[in-house]
């Protein structure tokens, strides 16, 4: 990259920074003209001064160039009054000002534009060299550090970039025009207005250069922090673990403290500047008024050019000023850019063209691997990986074993082009390893170390990124959508970036050897399923949603399955009670009962139900309210009786009260002030409180015997109510439940239920369970629950994953795409010694006659592969056949004797 | 049946015979009400146990299931008993398999619901010891059952 900002700036802007130049330039005429005008309205137009009326308009509009008059408005004769004149100018002064700001508009907004798109560049490129770091770099650079300056530290270079070239030509040239004006008129005057500039450009820059090392020195300590920060949030559970939050505090305070410190200094010489700039400043007029009125005292200077020249510095002051804060801005700018750059090129940093090049051999390796002196060294240069040779062959399954730091992660990550190595090299399949591109090694070649990351998504994202390496469909756009996508390549190419379409089909299928989506989904749940990771997804797909209008043909599978359960629960009629719109459900509370299906938001959330308007509105027109005041009242009663005397973290409160501990003594409070008989004169917060209760009432589980039959026929009564009445703006609101129809709001599970399982019978839980896998065996519809528990979101790095499963899903998403060369190591860490048997067994199967390449955690591992590397301090002590190295008095035998 | 019934039955059963009636009720609330079906085991022998058992109504087996897969019916409970509290008095696996042998209705009692009782009401753990020391009473009577018999098929064999 560009060693400084304005080489940067230079080398991608070169023709927007000329056109923003010209147009300063081009503004500058009429800027001087804009200033004019208003003179000589007053003077002439106005005050009448040096004119007799009538004018003539054609000899006035003639401009004095190079001793040449060039009359601007042709030989036109005509004459006008004072008054006319005044108007004329006042006319053209409009004009003026309408020129001058669409100048100003246009420069702007160019100038803003050209800012962003090289500030998107310059992003860009950084974010593109995070990329094309060596892995070690990331060892002494953290993602705290990182994104600070890829964020917030470039930010402030756009701005700047807008104004590298365009603000001193514009300011200078404006600078200049005045300069010149006053040294025609009187070059002493000029040279007094002026006189101190050669001093302040002399020392403004020295006390500049100390606050930019400051600000160098601030910039490298907010990094820190920024770090800082970042290790915190990854090392929450430690910090709480082992009670260290006033140690981690007292850091943090201390780092905020040193950096108050650097800001101090700033200010304080920042200020200093500003101080001594300004004082320069009025130095000025001091000297005119002293010197300048000693001369004319004594006659040798005309009042008239002592005011002119007061005035000339004034006008002098603006641009100026402007001169000397873009001095400092574009130090401030300089150092932000070299500081960030010079982070972004550590050594070792790959081509761009080995990331972005598309080779056209893409086809299948084949041959032989083989490695010739390979050697990786530590920081201390200490050799981890020592010398390795050997060949392996692409159609065999190879295990590596040895004890920790043996150096066998170490070849795995060299081996699949993660590492690159100090010295040696290897040939995959008669290439020169580092002569391949990512698109090949990333293709052909998988990998999956102990700690694979799971990006935030959903299963399937997961599962399907080792086949995004390029956008494969086209997506044609038309109208709108076409302009925007147009817009957005040229927009892409303004700024250096990448061009691909975000939405079209990435999803190399022929690389999965599959011919499309569903093929795709079918050969992920084979792959899942040979991990051992059916029964999982197949639960997420169970408490998984979808969409019915984009999936009809899932809604209908899923009702078929409703269908299906209710055959089977015949025979147990006791253990679900169905929904049914004429019944009552005593297994759902009574908030449910009365909406009779599921909220989409939180309008009717059943927490909330009782302060909405149209449900209150509801229970009014059934005449229902004073019997949830009376229920609420009986219900607050209860609760107090019961758990009054408990201490207020006691469990039971979170598991069984309906009023929180918190809230208690004030509905006790509620309770003896209230009048039982007469609870509709209560204010209304009170009203409101006992409203809530009976909503969560659940009959079946709370046997209060509040909700009698009465009641539930007045509920239902609400319920048609409720469901006739339903304003067209709520509608959206609510998915009511319906036995023809897939409720969207509720998971599949719910769907296929309809209803609620039943309270008080014993494993209705697990029955259930087996009733709808039954169910879902029987219609075949396994897969497309699967499916949808592709869908699940496993969220921000895989956190709402078990580790386990977290390894699992790294091991099929290598898998899925087919590599020519698998490499593993430590991959099922996580697993129990059953799941890794039997992801062993499937992994071995798969890749007959492919090449596996796994670095196993226990020896004993190794008894099924074709060979086995046996290595030690960074070298392979042995290699062969598992039963003949472990029965040779060796090094085999040795690591498992020690197992 | 509604929590004040339950709370009825619960006062004429011995062990809970001298507890305030609010406390009882909040045991009633804060239990729960479990249905099992004829032929379900309320919980099987070696498992741990999170919970005790009052039988409302029904009957159910105790059984002792032996290393050689003989099972050994010990006793028969019925209406009002308590069962199932070894294993969370003690902490121990299960020592034995209940099963119903007719519908059997049950409050489920938690551990800490049942601890926390017994630390708020010594009446209940008296109560608890008594029923405790008549079961091992029991045993031992059983026990010196089973060695005169045991005597007596040696001495005929």
């Amino acid at each position: 990259m560009e060693k400084t900002v304005f080489g940067y700036v230079w080398r991608f802007s070169r023709p927007q920074q000329v056109i923003l130049t010209v147009m300063s330039a081009l503004s500058l005429p009429f800027l001087y003209l804009f200033y004019e005008v208003p003179k000589t309205i007053v003077n002439e137009a106005i005050q009448g001064e040096r004119v007799s009326y009538p004018i003539d308009l054609g000899e006035k509009a003639t401009l004095t160039l190079l001793g040449m008059d060039i009359p601007l408005l042709g030989p036109l004769e005509l004459s006008v009054e004072q008054v006319t004149y005044l108007f004329i100018l006042c006319g053209l002064f409009l004009v003026l000002v309408g020129i001058n700001q669409g100048f100003k508009f246009v420069i702007n907004v160019y100038k803003g534009l050209t800012g962003e798109r090289m500030l998107r560049r310059l992003r860009y490129e950084l974010y593109g060299r995070v990329l094309r770091f060596p892995l070690p770099t990331f060892r002494k650079m953290s993602q705290g550090e990182i994104i600070p300056m890829i964020t917030t530290e470039v930010e402030p270079l756009g701005g700047f970039i807008g104004d590298a070239f365009s603000l001193p030509a514009f300011q200078g040239g404006y600078l200049l025009t005045i300069l010149t004006f006053l040294f025609v008129q009187d070059w002493r005057m000029a040279a007094a207005a002026v006189m101190l500039y050669p001093l302040q450009v002399w020392l403004i820059p020295k006390l500049q250069r100390r606050v930019n090392l400051l600000g160098k020195e601030r910039v490298r300590r907010v990094r820190r922090l920024s770090d800082r920060i970042g290790e915190t949030v990854q090392g929450v559970q430690e910090v709480h673990a082992h009670d260290t939050s006033n140690f981690v505090l007292t850091d943090f305070a201390n780092q905020l403290f040193s950096i108050y410190g650097v800001r101090e200094q700033i200010y304080r010489k920042k200020f200093v500047i500003k101080f001594l700039n300004n004082s320069i400043q009025q130095l000025g007029p001091f000297a005119f008024y002293s010197i300048g009125g000693y001369f004319v005292i004594n006659g040798e200077l005309e009042i008239g050019t002592l005011v002119a020249a007061i005035a000339a510095h004034k006008d002098l002051a603006a641009p100026w000023k402007e001169l000397l804060s873009y001095y400092q801005m574009q130090a401030d700018a300089t150092i932000k850019y070299e500081q960030v750059v010079s982070q972004f090129d550590p050594a070792g940093m790959r081509d761009a063209a080995y990331q972005l090049d598309e080779p056209d051999d893409l086809g299948p390796l084949s041959g032989e691997l083989a490695i010739a002196n390979l050697t990786l060294t530590d920081d201390q240069d200490a050799p981890v990986v020592d010398g390795i040779s050997g060949r392996l062959t692409l159609d065999r399954r190879y295990a590596i074993v040895g004890a920790g730091g043996s150096g066998k992660d170490e070849l795995t990550l060299l081996l699949a082009r993660l590492l690159d190595p100090h010295q040696g090299s290897f040939n995959l399949g008669g290439r020169e390893a580092a002569d391949l591109p990512e698109a090949v090694t990333g293709r052909r070649v998988g990998h999956v170390g102990a700690a694979a990351f799971i990006f935030a998504g959903s299963i399937a994202d997961n599962l399907f990124l080792g086949l995004k390496h390029r956008p494969l469909a086209a997506v044609t756009y038309e109208g709108e959508a076409a302009a925007l996508r147009d817009e957005y390549v040229s927009e892409a190419h303004r700024s250096g970036n990448i061009d691909y379409d975000p939405d079209a089909d990435w999803i190399d299928y022929a690389a999965a050897g599959v011919d499309g989506p569903d093929a795709l989904r079918a050969a992920g749940l084979r792959v899942l399923d040979m991990i051992g990771m059916d029964e999982e997804i197949y639960q997420f797909g169970l408490r998984g949603t979808i969409d019915p209008s984009r999936r009809p043909d899932l809604a209908e599978a899923m009702l078929r399955a409703r269908a299906g359960l209710r055959e089977h629960l015949a025979a147990d009629p006791t253990l679900v009670e169905g929904f049914d719109p004429d019944a009552y459900n005593t297994n759902a509370s009574v908030g449910e009962n009365l909406m009779f299906g599921n909220p989409v938001d939180d309008t009717f959330d059943v927490e909330h139900m009782a302060e909405h308007p149209y449900v209150l509105q509801v229970l009014a027109e059934v005449g229902l309210t004073d019997t949830f005041l009376s229920v609420g009242y009986q219900v607050a009663a209860t609760m107090v009786e019961l758990f009054a005397d408990l201490p207020p973290d006691h469990e039971l409160f979170q598991q069984f009260s309906f009023i929180s501990a918190d809230e208690l003594p004030d509905v006790q409070a509620l309770l003896q002030r209230s009048d039982r008989g007469n609870l509709a004169a209560l204010p209304d917060e009170d009203r409101a409180r006992l409203m809530s209760l009976p909503f969560k009432l659940i009959p079946a589980r709370h046997r209060l015997g509040l909700v009698d039959e009465d009641l539930q026929a007045k509920v239902l009564e609400a319920r048609r109510h409720f469901a006739a009445n339903l304003p067209a703006d709520l509608a959206a609101s609510v998915e009511f439940f319906d036995a023809e129809k897939y409720n969207a709001a509720a998971n599949i599970q719910d769907n296929i239920l309809f209803g609620k399982v039943a309270y008080g019978q014993a494993q209705a839980a697990e029955k259930i369970n087996t009733l709808i896998g039954n169910v879902v065996e029987e219609l075949e519809l396994h897969g497309t629950v699967a499916e949808v528990g592709l869908s699940y979101d496993v969220g921000i790095a895989g956190s709402r994953l078990a580790a386990a499963q977290r390894q699992k899903l790294a091991l099929a998403r290598a898998v899925l795409k087919r590599p020519d060369v698998l490499i593993l190591s430590e991959t099922t860490t996580s697993l129990d010694s059953a799941s890794q048997a039997r992801i062993m067994e499937g992994l071995l199967a798969e890749f007959e006659g492919r090449c596996l390449i796994w670095s196993v955690q226990r020896a004993s591992m190794a008894a099924d592969f074709d060979e086995v590397l046996v290595m030690r301090q960074g070298r392979i002590l042995e290699r062969g056949d598992y039963a003949e190295l472990s029965q040779s008095n060796d090094h085999l035998k040795e690591l498992l004797a020690s197992e | 049946m509604s929590l004040n019934q339950e709370v009825d039955l619960l006062r004429s059963i011995p062990l809970f015979a001298n507890i305030e009636p609010s406390k009882l009720k909040l045991l009633a609330f804060t239990s729960e009400r479990l249905t099992f079906q004829e032929g379900q085991s309320l919980c099987h022998q070696g498992d741990m146990g999170d919970a005790a058992f009052l039988i409302v109504d029904g009957s159910a087996d105790v059984i002792i299931e032996g290393p050689d897969g003989n099972n050994l019916t010990v006793a028969q409970v019925g209406r009002n008993a308590f069962v199932g509290e070894i294993a969370i008095l003690c902490e121990v696996p299960r020592t034995a398999t209940i099963t119903a042998t007719t519908k059997l209705e049950t409050l489920r009692i938690s551990k800490d619901l049942f601890f926390r009782l017994i630390n708020e009401f010594p009446t209940m753990a008296v109560e608890i010891m008594r029923e405790l020391a008549r079961r091992q009473e029991q045993t031992n009577l059983q026990l010196s059952e089973a060695n005169r018999r045991l005597r007596e098929l040696e001495g005929g064999g």
